[in-house]
C-alpha cells in the first residue's frame, strides 16, 4: 500500500520538475540573429571537417594542409597564391567582409556519425558559419544533410559520388570537386583507343555510395564502347587486405580490372592485384590491364612502381601550366615543401569560392552566398574556365585523364596528363538518370 | 517488500535537478576566455551524454546486477536508430512513435539474440554477443542495404512519404519534433533558446530536454528495478548461479528478461540518437560502440545506480573536448613560455590531446581499475567517507542525511 503511495508521489514530483524543465525554454526567447551563427566580433569562424584517422586519412592531411593556406591568403599572408590570378576580384586579402578569417579543425574519422558530431559542435560550440571538408562521399553527404539542416553552407571536399550533387543534393551544399559520371565520360573513349574495342572488364567496388555511382557509370560508359562487363564485387570501406578479392579475377576471363577505389583501398588493392602477377598476364589473346577512374598523386606515391602505366583521372594535376596552379603550386610548395594534392586544391578553391562568394553577396547569410556562387562562372583557379551550375550545384570544367609515369624524375613527378577532356564533353543535364531523385529545396538560414 | 528509501529519493532528487541544470553546470567558464574551450554546456554534447547515459544505464542492469557481460549492446542501439529513421522517413517527424518503434524492434532483437547467447555463461556468452554485434553490423553494411544505405546511412528526404504529416511544402527537410510546428512553434528538437548572462552564454535546446526527461524516467526506473525482487534474484544469479539452480530455480527467465529490458534501453538510447539527428550509420553497430558502453559502466562503477550515467558522461566530454585541443590551442595555452620552453611543453602534452584523447582516457580508466575497482562511484564515495570523518572529528553538523549514501551492492 504505501508503496504504492511513494510511486505515485514520485512520479508527481518528477512529473512536476518535467513540466517545468520543458516550460523553461519558453522564458527565454530565440537569438536576434537573422542567421546561423552570424559573425558579430571581428573575426568569422570556419569549420574544417577532414578524416585524420581512416583510409583517406593522407588526403585529410593535405586538405588540412591547403586550408590553412588559403586561410593566410585570406588574411593578407603569404604571397596570395590564387588570390592573384582568381578571376573575381572582389576579394582584398582583409579577411571576409573585413572580418579576420580564423578556423576551427575537426576529424571525421572517414565516418559518417563522427563527422557529423564533428561539424555538429562546430556549429554549436565553435559558432562556425560555413562547414567544408569531407573525404568520402558517404561523409560528405552526411555532412551536407546536417548543414543543411542547421542552416549554414557547406563548400564539399573531396566527394566524388554522382550522389552529392545527384539525388543527395541540397541547397546548402557545393561542390567544386568534378563526379564518377564525368571521370567515366572521359575515360570511355581513351580507353577504348588505349585497349581496343573488344574487352571483358572485372570490378572491385568500394562499397558506398561513391563505389555504387563510380561503378555504375563505368558499366555504362564502357559497354557503350562495346566491352563487357564480367563481374562487379563489392568490397567494404574498411578492408585493408584484398588478396581474397583479386584471387578469383584471375580465373574470371577478364582482361581488364577495374578498382573503384580511392586512397588507402587503392594503393592495397592496386599492390595486392600487382603482386599476384595479373600486369603480367595475357588473357584472351591480350595484356591484361589495370584501370583506376579516380587517381590522386598521394595515391601514386602509396602505390610506388605499381602505378607505372595505369591510366586514371584526376581533377586536377600540379603540373600543368596556367597561372592559377603555378601561383597554388608555388606558394604551397613554399610553406610544406612538395606540391599540393588534387585534394588541396579543391579545397583551397572552395574556401577561395565561398569567400569570394560572401564578399560578392555582401553577407554571409547562407541565402545570399548561395545566390552569389548559383551559376557563377570564374577562370585562373587551374581548371579553367568554370562554371556552379545553379540547377545543382556542381562545378563544370575540364576532366584531366592520367597515367602513371614510366620514368619520373622526383618522388612527385608520378602522373602524366594524357589527355585534357573539354567541358562540354562530360557535361550533362540535371536531368540525366544518373543524378535524379533528388530535389535542392529551399536554402536554410537557419536561426 | 523493498521499496524507496530517503536516500534513493534524495539521489533521484539531486539526478533530476542536475540533468535538468546541466546546461548552467557545465557551462562553467565565460565566453571568449582560454577556459571556454572546456565548456561542455553546448546541445550537441548534453544530447549525447544524456543518450549515452541511458544506454549505460540499461547495461547496467544486465551486467551490473547479473554480472553477463555483453559486448553486443551496439547492435540494440543501431536497431534502435534504423526503426527510429524509418519512422521518421515513412510516418511523421514526430519523436513519439519513433521512439516506441525504436523500443519495440531492439526488444524484439534482445529477445531472439537473448535466447541463443544465454545458453551459455560466462566469456562463451561474451562471445556470443559479440559475434552477433558483428553480424549485424556487416549486415547492415553492405548485406540489407535497401533497409540501411550501407555506409552512407539511412537519411531523411525530401520524397518520403511521411503519411502523417503530408508533403512538405515549401522545399525544405522537415525536422524532427514532438509537437507539430503546425499546431505550435518551439517544439522541434534543433530549436535552442539562448540566455545572456554577461559573458555567459547558455543554450537551451528543446532536444536535449525531451532527452533529459527521457533520462530521469529511464533512471527511476532502474532504480525501481534495483530495489525490486527482481533486481534481488538477478543479483542472486551474480553471486551465485549454480546453487539457484540447485536450490530448483530457473534462472534463464530473469536473465533473459534481463537482457531483454537493457536491449530496449539501447533501443531507446538509439532512437533518442535518431531523433536529436536523423540520421542511422551502420558504424553505430560497430562492436567499439559495444566496447565503449561496457567502458562507460565500469569507469562509473557497475552495479551501482549513478555509475553508468556519470562514466557516460565522462567519456562523451573526453571525446569531443579533449579531442578538439590542437597544437594552435596549446601554443595559445603556453604563450606565456619563452619559445623554447613553449614548444617543449607543447610537445610533452601533445599526445595526450587532439588525436590522443583516447590515450589518456585510456590511462585513466587502467588508474580507476586499479585503484578504484568500484569506479567514480567508490572514488567520490572515499572522499564523502573522508569528508565526514573529518567534520565528525570537529563535530560538525549531521551531514549524513544530506549525502548519497553508499549505494549497497557495489560491484564486488
Amino acid at each position: 500500500m504505501s508503496k504504492s503511495i511513494l510511486t505515485r508521489r514520485g512520479l508527481l514530483k518528477t512529473g512536476a520538475i518535467a513540466g517545468a524543465g520543458l516550460a523553461m525554454p519558453l522564458v527565454f526567447s530565440k537569438g536576434a540573429a537573422a542567421y546561423t551563427n552570424e559573425p558579430k566580433g571581428g573575426s568569422v569562424t570556419l569549420g574544417f571537417n577532414v578524416p585524420q584517422s581512416g583510409p583517406y586519412a593522407d588526403e585529410g592531411g593535405d586538405e588540412l594542409r591547403a586550408y590553412k593556406l588559403a586561410v593566410e591568403h585570406l588574411n593578407g599572408g603569404g604571397d596570395g597564391g590564387m588570390l592573384n590570378t582568381f578571376s573575381s576580384k572582389a576579394l582584398k586579402g582583409n579577411g571576409i567582409l573585413g572580418k579576420k578569417v580564423q578556423f576551427v579543425t575537426g576529424d571525421t574519422q572517414t565516418k559518417s556519425d563522427a563527422a557529423r558530431a564533428s561539424a555538429k559542435s562546430m556549429i554549436e560550440k565553435d559558432g562556425a558559419i560555413m562547414i567544408t571538408g569531407g573525404s568520402s562521399s558517404g561523409v560528405a553527404i552526411a555532412t551536407q544533410g546536417l548543414c543543411q539542416d542547421a542552416g549554414v553552407i557547406f563548400m564539399a571536399g573531396l566527394t566524388h559520388s554522382n550522389d552529392t550533387t545527384g539525388k543527395d543534393k541540397k541547397a546548402n551544399g557545393f561542390r567544386h570537386f568534378f563526379n564518377a559520371y564525368m571521370s567515366a565520360a572521359a575515360l570511355g573513349p581513351v580507353l577504348s583507343s588505349a585497349y581496343g574495342k573488344d574487352r571483358k572488364f572485372y570490378m572491385l567496388t568500394a562499397d558506398y555510395t561513391w563505389g555504387w555511382t563510380q561503378a555504375a557509370s563505368m558499366k555504362a560508359f564502357l559497354e557503350h564502347e562495346g566491352w563487357t562487363m564480367v563481374k562487379d564485387v563489392r568490397t567494404p570501406l574498411a578492408t585493408t587486405d584484398f588478396s581474397s578479392y583479386i584471387a578469383p579475377v584471375l580465373n574470371s576471363g577478364a582482361d581488364v580490372l577495374i578498382l573503384n577505389h580511392y586512397g588507402g583501398n587503392m594503393v592495397n588493392s592496386l599492390t595486392n592485384a600487382v603482386n599476384f602477377g595479373l600486369r603480367d598476364k595475357t588473357v584472351n589473346g591480350k595484356n591484361f590491364e589495370i584501370v583506376v577512374p579516380l587517381y590522386s598523386r598521394l595515391m601514386a606515391k602509396g602505390a610506388g612502381a605499381n602505378v607505372k602505366g595505369i591510366l586514371g583521372s584526376t581533377n586536377w594535376h600540379w603540373s600543368l601550366q596556367d597561372a592559377g596552379t603555378k601561383a597554388f603550386v608555388k606558394s604551397f610548395g613554399t610553406k610544406y615543401g612538395f606540391p599540393p594534392s588534387q585534394a588541396a586544391h579543391t579545397v583551397y578553391c572552395q574556401t577561395l569560392l565561398y569567400a569570394d562568394a560572401c564578399e560578392r553577396a555582401g553577407t554571409f547569410n547562407p541565402c545570399g552566398v548561395g545566390e552569389a556562387l548559383q551559376g557563377f562562372q570564374f577562370d585562373g583557379l587551374g581548371n579553367g574556365p568554370v562554371l556552379y551550375r545553379a540547377a545543382d550545384h556542381q562545378c563544370f570544367k575540364d576532366v584531366l585523364v592520367v597515367r602513371g609515369k614510366e620514368n619520373p624524375s622526383s618522388e612527385f613527378d608520378l602522373l602524366e596528363v594524357v589527355q585534357k577532356t573539354p567541358v562540354d564533353k562530360v557535361t550533362y543535364k540535371p536531368d540525366n538518370p544518373f543524378f535524379k531523385g533528388g530535389a535542392l529545396g529551399q536554402c536554410n538560414p537557419g536561426a | 517488500m523493498m521499496k524507496i528509501n530517503l536516500n534513493d529519493k534524495i539521489l533521484m532528487l539531486i539526478v533530476t535537478v542536475v540533468v535538468l541544470l546541466a546546461p548552467f553546470i557545465l557551462q562553467p567558464f565565460a565566453e571568449g576566455t582560454a577556459l571556454a574551450q572546456f565548456n561542455a554546456g553546448y546541445p550537441d554534447l548534453l544530447q549525447r551524454i544524456v543518450i549515452f547515459g541511458i544506454f549505460a544505464i540499461g547495461f547496467n542492469i544486465l551486467f551490473g546486477l547479473t554480472g553477463y557481460l555483453s559486448f553486443g549492446h551496439a547492435a540494440f542501439l543501431g536497431v534502435g536508430s534504423y526503426s527510429a529513421v524509418w519512422m521518421f522517413k515513412l510516418l511523421s517527424m514526430n519523436v513519439i512513435p519513433g521512439i516506441l518503434l525504436a523500443i519495440v524492434t531492439s526488444g524484439l532483437f534482445a529477445l531472439l539474440i537473448g535466447w541463443i547467447s544465454l545458453r551459455r555463461s560466462g566469456i562463451y556468452f561474451s562471445i556470443l554477443t559479440l559475434a552477433f554485434a558483428q553480424m549485424s553490423y556487416n549486415l547492415a553494411y553492405s548485406v540489407l542495404t535497401q533497409f540501411t544505405n550501407g555506409e552512407t546511412g539511412l537519411q531523411i528526404r525530401l520524397s518520403d512519404p511521411r503519411v502523417l504529416d503530408g508533403a512538405a511544402t515549401n522545399g525544405t527537410l522537415p525536422s524532427t519534433n514532438i509537437l507539430p510546428p503546425s499546431l505550435v512553434n518551439g517544439f522541434e528538437m534543433r530549436d535552442t533558446y539562448q540566455l545572456h548572462l554577461g559573458n555567459w552564454l547558455f543554450q537551451f535546446n528543446t532536444g536535449y530536454y525531451v532527452t533529459a526527461v527521457i533520462l530521469i524516467l529511464a533512471f527511476y526506473l532502474s532504480l525501481r528495478i534495483f530495489r525490486s525482487p527482481f533486481g534481488l534474484m538477478l543479483r542472486a544469479v551474480k553471486t551465485n548461479q549454480t546453487r539457484l539452480n540447485y536450490t530448483g530455480i530457473n534462472t534463464r527467465p530473469y536473465t533473459l528478461a534481463a537482457f531483454v529490458i537493457s536491449g530496449m534501453y539501447a533501443g531507446l538510447a538509439g532512437g533518442l540518437l535518431a531523433a536529436m539527428d536523423p540520421l542511422a550509420g551502420a558504424e553505430r553497430m560497430q562492436w567499439t560502440v559495444g566496447g565503449e558502453v561496457v567502458l562507460m559502466t565500469i569507469l562509473g562503477g557497475a552495479g551501482t545506480l549513478i555509475g553508468p550515467v556519470l562514466g557516460a558522461g565522462f567519456i562523451k566530454y573526453f571525446e569531443n573536448i579533449f579531442s578538439k585541443i590542437n597544437d594552435t590551442v596549446l601554443h595559445h595555452w603556453f604563450s606565456f613560455l619563452p619559445d623554447g620552453l613553449q614548444n617543449f611543453a607543447v610537445d610533452l602534452i601533445h599526445p595526450f590531446v587532439g588525436k590522443g584523447w583516447q590515450l589518456t582516457l585510456g590511462l585513466i580508466f587502467m588508474a580507476v581499475v586499479i585503484f578504484l575497482p568500484g569506479g567514480l562511484v567508490e572514488g567520490s564515495q572515499k572522499l564523502a567517507g573522508l569528508f565526514r570523518r573529518r567534520t565528525k572529528k570537529t563535530g560538525g553538523g549531521p551531514d549524513e542525511q544530506h549525502h548519497p549514501k553508499t549505494t549497497p551492492h557495489v560491484a564486488e
